[in-house]
């Protein structure tokens, strides 16, 4: 087993629209080892598209291709769709942005999570519900066997933020991709739901992609930084040298951020420039 | 030369920074009938309507036989030939004739109720709207009465206390088929009373009468011509079976529906009388829903383009 | 479980019955409300659009004596409002006066025909579930496609063709050309005067009696006005499932399931389907709502003996008490079948039981 969980060389994502061919993701490259890497950009930089490509659960009408795109040595664009789908789930997962749209509404909250993993192991019913419950538990959900006959309205959104990680991890998968986990929660349950994740990739050891637009959180929580413009990577930098950022993208978010005891006015706008997206 | 005049005019229309009410509204309307015209059934349904209207304006010129008066000497029941293209009828007269006629009444009665239909419903959903309370709650309640009854059943007892013809049908889908109108009236104006632009005519001190007539009704305008336009089909199939029920036009108007009523009686032998006017009917109905959905499509940007 | 987990499920338990019953209240308020309104409409065509109410029940050949006693017992020298209680409280006991084209109570003749309305109608409604769910579904699923397409195209002709004329040109080419059905009637004249129905649905009391050549005539005629119901309700289901399925579809958690690794047919039909399944419901009763009124046309075209048959002989005859009867009937039905499917919602979505 090589050393390298993903491999992405070249990764172009193409939507055909009325008025022709929009490429929102156009030739992206990058590897992952068993490590956390943070993926930056504004909304509209196609990080978005970038982690449901490498999923395999981008809209029907968009086209995929790449140079390379290998998860654990395997190709996974030759693969046949079934191969693909017994990896999403397994061994590849998925937390999307908002709990509130992203749990099945009409399904309660032990059952999605049961579901997930019978769909990839056979299991029986009664352990099922018992791997299930001690998921929830992992995500420090205090009351797993209530929670896990709510439906997800009838949570908060940090719970089901929470039930959603459990949904997705219960199947011990090697790679996760995060898609903007904390964006839509409460300030004050982000930190929360971002230690559970952070004690869960440690723990199990995974490979972890988090999508952001905050670069601040991502510097701080990743090891290293892919940033993104106009469906382009336009800098890889180690977290820790963030500070260094050599291209003025970089910069410019790096000044966006506000620093306490800064006077911020006039307020930094971001800088954007055709030649880049070149 | 040409391409560019042609070029720059599409720019004109296309222009993010319009400099003039006039162009941005132009440009408005080009952007939709560019995303109409790329519907093609939806060109298949104004080709349907257009060629309605033109039927109607010139049936005289159309139709080679007098709608009314027939031959009944030596035309009766005549199949489909080269003197009657559709048949004759058991009066002897020329359906194609009959039916060219019948383009004018459909018109006459989808015309109409929507004249009558949608300003009441435009008056009853705005004014709910926009003065909220008590006197919303009555309205809308008496409009989800409405809506809870049969409509073509309901049509009929009114015919049936009106007496039959043709006004009376008109009326009587006119009184049944407001209330959807008042229902979207007044989800528009919900969605601007509180807008600041309404705010800032208030505060310049307009009448509630002024700002529901001239600030609120003109928004509401597109949603309700695309639902009537929707609505159309659905006019013609209840004024047609009224018809057929001997409840709307009168012999011998040369109404769809009366006229299958009347073709009815020989339909196993001479199945061509009624064949045409429901035909008619049928290709009348699918222009309008055709028209409809595409015009929906291209003014609704709700409605999705991908 | 514990006592707390106890606790907790009975807590939620009582907020879902006061839930549903305030919306049992809000219910009731709404069907006693609307079914005064329609009643309120009955009696304006009745009693006040008429120059002569008297004459509209009974016909211009009524004798002086007849109708001296029915306008007293109209009420019509009372005020309106008293005339209008009186209406009301007659209307809840049943009593819509007598037809005077059958000569019976409008209550008994309607409680007669309407069977054979609902029949046909149910019917209807199960040709156009079964198939306009599918349909529907598959349109949405494989957007574009030749069958969005093809249902597409259905759902426009069953929303734009005159239902009557439909039922004539069938009848030509069924009945008369290839004679797979029978004439339009209920039951061939043999076995209108052998056959003692139970419940009132032909096709169930053959079926219980065991009579099955009785239920082989009865769906030979059943079968082409059911069909043409049926179409109606297709066409209207199969394109209110295609949207809900389109808006389902591009929901995220729709993207949480592929992510799951679900098939995709457990995602379409477990899922996206699972969330449309309580508009569709809502969908399905309004359409059995609408086939109703629909029966109206149908029954005329397959003298088929139900109440929208009886409305139309009525019409034709002038016996008002029999239309407004039996307009009320259906309305009644029509109001009741809305309000169900409203109650139903609510009852379905585990989003309104708490909420």
């Amino acid at each position: 087993m090589s050393d390298t969980l993903l491999e992405v060389d070249d990764l172009r994502v193409t939507f055909p629209t009325r008025t022709g061919l929009v490429q929102a993701v156009r030739g992206v490259s990058f590897s992952l080892r068993r490590e956390r890497l943070g993926i930056v950009g504004e909304s509209g930089s196609g990080k978005s598209q970038t982690g449901r490509a490498i999923m395999g659960v981008t809209p029907p009408q968009a086209e995929v291709s790449a140079k390379k795109l290998a998860f654990d040595g395997m190709d996974l664009l030759s693969m046949s769709p079934r191969e693909r789908r017994a990896l999403r789930g397994s061994r590849i997962a998925m937390i999307l942005q908002d709990p509130k749209y992203s749990l099945d509404p009409v399904m309660t909250i032990g059952r999605q999570i049961v579901e997930t993993l019978r769909t990839h192991e056979k299991v029986s019913k009664a352990e099922a519900r018992e791997r299930a419950l001690a998921m929830l538990q992992a995500v420090q959900i205090r009351d797993p066997a209530r929670v896990f006959d709510l439906y997800p309205h009838e949570v908060s959104g940090g719970m089901g933020q929470r039930a959603m990680i459990a949904m997705m991890l219960v199947t011990g998968p090697e790679l996760m991709i995060a898609d903007e986990p904390t964006s839509a929660l409460d300030v004050t349950v982000q930190l929360d739901v971002l230690k559970i994740l952070d004690k869960l990739v440690a723990e199990r050891g995974m490979g972890l992609i988090f999508i952001s637009h905050d670069l601040r959180l991502v510097s701080s929580f990743c090891d290293r930084v892919v940033v993104m413009y106009a469906g382009k990577v336009v800098e890889q930098i180690k977290a820790s040298e963030l500070r260094d950022a050599q291209h003025p993208y970089t910069r410019g978010l790096l000044n966006c951020m506000p620093r306490i005891g800064f006077e911020r006015h006039p307020l930094p706008v971001l800088d954007r420039k055709p030649e880049w997206a070149a | 030369m040409t391409a560019s005049v042609v070029l720059s005019r599409r720019e004109w229309l296309l222009s993010d920074r319009p400099a003039s009410r006039l162009q941005a509204r132009l440009g408005r309307a080009y952007v939709a009938w560019r995303r109409f015209s790329a519907n093609r059934l939806a060109l298949v349904g104004m080709l349907i309507i257009v060629a309605l209207l033109v039927v109607a304006a010139f049936a005289d010129v159309l139709a080679p036989y007098s709608p009314t008066v027939g031959d009944l000497k030596n035309a009766r029941l005549l199949p489909p030939g080269a003197a009657h293209w559709f048949g004759t009828d058991d009066l002897g007269r020329d359906i194609y004739s009959r039916v060219v006629y019948g383009a004018r009444w459909t018109l006459y009665v989808v015309i109409l109720v929507a004249i009558i239909a949608a300003p009441i419903g435009l008056l009853v959903g705005t004014i709910a709207g926009y003065a909220g309370g008590w006197t919303d709650t009555i309205l809308m309640r008496i409009t989800d009465i409405f809506l809870a009854f049969p409509k073509l059943v309901l049509a009929l007892a009114f015919v049936a206390a009106l007496g039959p013809g043709i006004e009376n049908a008109v009326l009587a889908i006119a009184i049944t088929s407001w209330p959807p109108y008042a229902r979207i009236a007044r989800a528009e104006t919900l969605t601007v009373r509180n807008s600041d632009y309404i705010k800032a005519v208030q505060l310049m001190g307009a009448s509630p009468f002024r700002i529901v007539l001239r600030h609120i009704m003109p928004l509401c305008i597109s949603s309700l011509i695309i639902r009537v336009t929707l609505d159309m089909a659905g006019i013609i199939l209840t004024a047609a079976g009224l018809g057929f029920l001997g409840l709307g036009a009168q012999p011998p108007l040369p109404e769809w529906g009366a006229m299958i009523a009347s073709g009815r009686r020989f339909i196993l032998d001479q199945w061509w009388v009624a064949a045409a006017p429901g035909a008619a009917i049928l290709i009348v109905s699918l222009g309008f829903n055709l028209l409809g959905d595409g015009l929906r499509d291209a003014l609704d940007p709700r409605s999705g383009d991908q | 479980m514990s006592v707390a987990e106890n606790q907790a499920a009975a807590g939620r338990g009582s907020a879902r019955a006061v839930a549903i019953l305030s919306s049992l209240g809000r219910f009731l308020v709404i069907a006693v409300t609307t079914y005064l309104g329609l009643l309120a409409v009955t009696f304006f065509i009745g009693r006040v659009i008429p120059i002569d109410p008297v004459l509209a029940v009974l016909g211009d050949r009524a004798p002086t004596a007849v109708v001296e006693r029915t306008r007293r017992e109209m009420g019509l020298d009372l005020p309106w409002i008293e005339q209008f209680y009186l209406y009301v409280k007659a209307a809840l006991r049943g009593d819509f006066g007598t037809s005077v084209l059958t000569t019976n109570p409008v209550m008994s003749d309607i409680r007669r025909v309407f069977p054979a309305t609902i029949e046909l109608a149910t019917l209807g409604t199960i040709i156009g579930a079964v198939i306009g769910v599918p349909l529907g579904v598959l349109a949405a699923v494989k957007r574009g496609s030749l069958i969005d397409q093809v249902a597409r195209i259905v759902g426009l002709i069953g929303y734009s063709v005159p239902i009557f004329w439909l039922g004539l040109l069938g009848l030509v080419l069924f009945y008369a050309k290839l004679q797979w059905i029978a004439f339009p009637a209920r039951l061939d004249v043999v076995y209108e005067y052998t056959f003692t129905p139970i419940t009132g649905f032909y096709l169930l009391d053959a079926a219980i009696q065991g009579q099955w050549d009785v239920f082989y005539d009865a769906w030979r005629h059943i079968v082409l006005p059911a069909a043409l119901l049926g179409y109606l309700s297709l066409a209207y289901i199969s394109r209110m499932i295609r949207s809900f399925m389109l808006n389902e579809l591009a929901q995220e958690y729709i993207v949480a399931a592929r992510a799951k690794g679900l098939s995709e047919r457990r995602i379409i039909w477990g899922h996206a389907l699972r969330n449309a399944a309580v508009p569709m419901v809502t969908v399905i009763a309004l359409s059995y709502a609408n086939l109703l009124e629909g029966s109206v046309l149908t029954e005329t075209v397959f003298s088929w003996p139900g109440i929208g048959l009886y409305i139309t002989n009525s019409l034709q005859n002038a016996d008002m008490n029999a239309v407004l009867g039996g307009t009320i009937a259906i309305g009644s039905v029509f109001i009741a079948i809305n309000l169900f499917s409203d109650l139903l919602y609510r009852l379905l979505d585990p989003r309104t039981k708490t909420g």
